[in-house]
């Protein structure tokens, strides 16, 4: 038992760091795509993080719609107007250093609000039920506001994607 | 065997997972190996020349030739790509086309694992592949390259959704993701492609599209875009990209088996709790053979007419027969 014990150890942390480095490929490159490239190793990150905790369903669809719709869709849009040879220079000032850091202070703050606030249980016993009737049930009844909340990710990832695609000259008059 | 085996240091799940891992890349190098050669002496013969004749008995050597002369070639990166992504690209290509093959129901008691969401399984790891052709696209700087990768996500995003639609109504009569659980709904010869042979047809047409294979050939069509993505990529870059692709329609194949022709129910062999994978393999070489034929028989439809016949004809028929399986099955 051991073994196992080690292996799914080093299994997490691998995931973890794996996540720390797409997350820090999302940030500092200079390549658009190379950000997005990192996001997508986040999300495998998050992935592996889901199976290790028992839960391969959300693995999946982690995988299947956030590396296989979103991340597609990111760098289909980003492909059509950057070439390798691109790369973008430092805008590190003025609006867009105020929302970034507005946006990282709020999100820090809301994750730890709810980590310090919330009272953990253990996870209940694994269901291990995905017949048809369970999932369908679980979706439309049970999680049906997290259900359609998911397609307005979808929706916002496609307008990103639009946003990103855009060529420049419209918000930049030089 | 399990006292032998059970040394505490390696349990004997474990050693049954590495087995299955080593099994897993048998088969998708065997495959490779064998449709690398049925496609070219096939090719020939279709076109009336006799193909590999050289290495060996009719050339069945001559992909071991091959693969020794790509080992053995220069990696040429050219100067303006994305040498990281360029480099990784293939490799992304490549690795999940291993991991299906764990989850495959080869015969009763040959599949690596049984997974309650097999089926989810397979469509996620697949979809990487999509993001490595954009990745290979894009980074190797090549308006070829750009142009094959954007058809291939276009024609791909398209054509998932009759494949997923036609999935939707296998899985409303079995209920069950797991792939085993499908196979087995079809035992004793009630095969679905029986029940619901539009589904099938769709679902074949959908996963020629899906492999990128003629006459859906479009991100690699040789006389327009010289290779499509795979362009600028020589050497080992170039071969693990076919492979890939040989990997791709090993499973869609297998997929299509499992779904529609009973996975590995035949008339009863000795030993058949393993044996039986010979009528798995029988029924996804008989599809993969079907590939071949189709790719040497009809010629490349332009990509208006790919994407009308999807949207116009795949999607409207699956949606219809979602719904009418749905209608059945309520009855």
């Amino acid at each position: 038992m051991t073994l196992y014990r080690y292996l799914a150890e080093g299994m997490f942390f691998g995931f973890i760091v794996l996540i720390m480095f797409g997350g820090m490929l999302t940030v500092w490159s200079r390549l658009l795509m190379h950000a997005v490239l990192g996001l997508a190793v986040v999300f495998i990150g998050v992935a592996g993080l889901f199976f290790h905790l028992g839960s391969p369903f959300m693995a999946m669809m982690q995988v299947l719609i956030y590396v296989g719709a979103v991340c597609v869709m990111l760098v289909f849009g980003i492909m059509v107007g950057h070439s390798p040879t691109q790369v973008d220079r430092l805008r590190w000032s003025g609006n867009n250093f105020l929302l970034a850091s507005g946006t990282c202070i709020a999100g820090f703050v809301l994750l730890t609000a709810t980590l310090i606030r919330t009272q953990w249980t253990a996870a209940a016993q694994r269901v291990g039920d995905f017949s048809m009737q369970h999932l369908g049930e679980a979706f439309l009844h049970q999680f049906v506001l997290a259900f359609e909340l998911i397609s307005v990710v979808l929706l916002i990832a496609i307008l990103g994607a639009i946003i990103i695609a855009r060529p420049p000259q419209e918000s930049d008059p030089s | 065997m399990s006292t032998v085996m059970n040394t505490g240091f390696l349990p004997l799940e474990l050693l049954r997972i590495i087995f299955a891992l080593i099994c897993a890349i048998v088969i998708v190098f065997g495959n490779a190996v064998v449709m690398g050669y049925l496609e070219r002496k096939l090719a020939g013969r279709f076109q009336r020349r006799p193909g590999p004749m050289e290495v060996g008995w009719h050339g069945i050597l001559q992909l071991a030739v091959d693969g020794v002369k790509l080992v053995g070639k220069q990696l040429i990166i050219p100067k303006q790509t994305d040498r990281v992504l360029y480099r990784l690209a293939p490799i992304i290509s490549f690795a999940p086309a291993i991991m299906p093959m764990v989850v495959i129901p080869f015969a009763p008691k040959l599949q690596g694992r049984d997974f309650d969401i097999g089926l989810i399984f397979i469509l996620a790891v697949v979809a990487i592949n999509v993001l490595a052709i954009l990745i290979a696209g894009w980074s190797s700087n090549n308006k070829y390259s750009l142009l094959g990768a954007m058809r291939s996500v276009a024609q791909n995003v398209a054509y998932e959704i009759p494949m997923l639609l036609t999935l939707l109504s296998v899985i409303l009569v079995t209920g069950t993701f797991s792939l085993r659980g499908i196979v087995e709904a079809q035992s004793g010869g009630a095969w679905f492609i029986f029940f619901m042979p539009v589904a099938f047809l769709i679902f074949f047409a959908a996963t020629l599209a899906e492999t990128n294979r003629a006459p859906f050939d479009l991100p690699e069509a040789e006389s327009e875009l010289t290779a499509g993505f795979m362009t600028e990529f020589s050497g080992m870059g170039f071969s693990l990209f076919f492979m890939a692709e040989y990997t791709y329609m090993f499973i869609a194949c297998s997929l299509t088996v499992i779904l529609f022709l009973g996975g590995w129910s035949g008339p009863p062999l000795p030993y058949g709790e393993y044996t039986s994978a010979l009528w798995f393999f029988a029924k996804v070489y008989a599809l993969l053979l079907t590939m071949i034929w189709i790719r040497w028989t009809f010629p490349r439809v332009r990509f208006d007419q790919l994407l009308n016949f999807c949207w116009k004809y795949l999607v409207p028929f699956s949606l219809v027969h979602l719904l009418v399986t749905a209608v059945v099955l309520k009855l």
